[in-house]
């Protein structure tokens, strides 16, 4: 049986497409079985982040509601041969996923993959609850920025109430992936620090994603970080962070900070 | 220019993280049992569906209090027509079942 993994955060625009792309792509790399699945109906941009736009034929909706078939809908990666995606649907009607079209499809996807990585839409409505709603693990992505921890303490919130497990007396495995960090600005005290967001979330950290151009330069180009530029910080850190998630025991450094002249002449000063 | 910067202000993370921790435990007390209530009613709406036929609009579940206790306000709205009903204590099966147990 598959483990689903959601991946969350409340706030729009912080990397979870990016994140479910690299993370899905990392697991797969690995040879096991993975699919990532778009639960943005309406807005779908998976497909776009994994250059698999114009091979959409059937989507999510379509198998949910007995239309077309898993095998139908399911696209396999060009360049890695266990990496699948379910596409969302551009339907505008949000209502078209049910609980139980969606339990049947997640059902059917635990029978055939080691992982099945679902892609949250933003916000605390409707799609983001049935993104969650199976789930076994779920990573919240977070940013070091007031909005994104105050979100993310929501979605938290969430999890630990509105998810199949919770209801049924269990807990989800939650853990926190910090993106879009930058030493240099958090040791300058100019960015919440990786312990600011540990203590006020107090969940497990499963990785810290350094802010990166590279991120762009492969969304630019339709691939995964880690398949684009595999030797960039940024893809390193998606990689660890996915072998954590398969029960790796993969110590988590801190990215490194370029420290300026005075700062290493005189040590740290600011908080 | 460095020197400078040694002798200002702390950076805005600080302030950033206090505000965030004044507020979030403002939200967990505030939002935490706002969801508790809506499985509270959900749950209790089932529950009466199952003995009376009511409607889940008139089903009102409030908690209120102060920094002792905490009251749990529950009204519901049953038609008189559906309690008054035809007499019967329970449906004959039950009955059955008891004496058969018995």
């Amino acid at each position: 049986m598959g483990n689903v993994i959601v991946v969350t955060s409340g706030k729009g625009g912080v990397g979870k497409t990016t994140s479910t792309a690299a993370i899905g792509a990392s697991l797969a790399e690995t040879g096991k079985r993975v699919c990532v699945v778009d639960f943005d109906v309406g807005l779908r941009n998976l497909d776009l982040v994994l250059g698999a736009e114009r091979r959409v034929v059937y989507d999510f909706i379509n198998v949910a509601q007995g239309d077309a078939k898993l095998s139908q809908a399911l696209i396999r990666d060009k360049r890695v041969e266990t990496l699948f995606l379910l596409a969302a649907s551009q339907t505008r009607d949000k209502d078209a996923l049910t609980d139980e079209g969606v339990e049947r499809v997640i059902g059917e996807l635990r029978q055939s993959f080691d992982y099945v990585v679902c892609d949250s839409p933003a916000g605390i409505e409707r799609g983001a609850l049935l993104a969650m709603r199976f789930a076994d693990t779920a990573v919240v992505v977070c940013n070091p920025e007031v909005s994104s921890v105050r979100d993310s303490d929501r979605i938290i919130g969430l999890l630990d109430s509105r998810t199949r497990r919770a209801e049924g007396g269990s807990r989800i495995d939650k853990h926190l992936l910090l993106t879009r960090f930058d030493p240099n600005r958090s040791a300058r005290g100019e960015m919440l620090s990786v312990a600011d967001v540990l203590e006020i979330l107090s969940i497990p950290l499963v990785g810290i994603i350094p802010e990166s151009e590279e991120i762009l330069r492969a969304s630019n180009l339709g691939a995964p970080i880690t398949m684009n530029a595999g030797a960039s910080p940024a893809a390193k850190a998606y990689r660890d962070a996915a072998r954590r998630l398969a029960g790796e025991p993969v110590p988590l450094a801190m990215p490194n900070e370029k420290k300026p002249f005075f700062s290493r002449l005189f040590g740290r000063r600011a908080a | 220019m460095n020197l400078l910067k040694m002798f200002q202000a702390r950076g805005s993370a600080p302030v950033a993280r206090e505000r965030l921790q004044i507020l979030l435990a403002h939200e967990r007390v505030r939002l935490g049992p706002e969801d508790l209530l809506s499985r509270l009613r959900d749950d209790l709406i089932a529950t009466i569906l199952r003995h009376v036929e009511i409607d889940p609009s008139k089903v009102m579940v409030k908690m209120d209090g102060d920094a002792a206790v905490s009251t749990l306000e529950i009204d519901i709205e049953i038609p008189r027509e559906k309690i008054v009903g035809d007499g019967k204590r329970r449906p004959f099966g039950d009955e059955e079942a008891l004496t058969s147990a018995a």
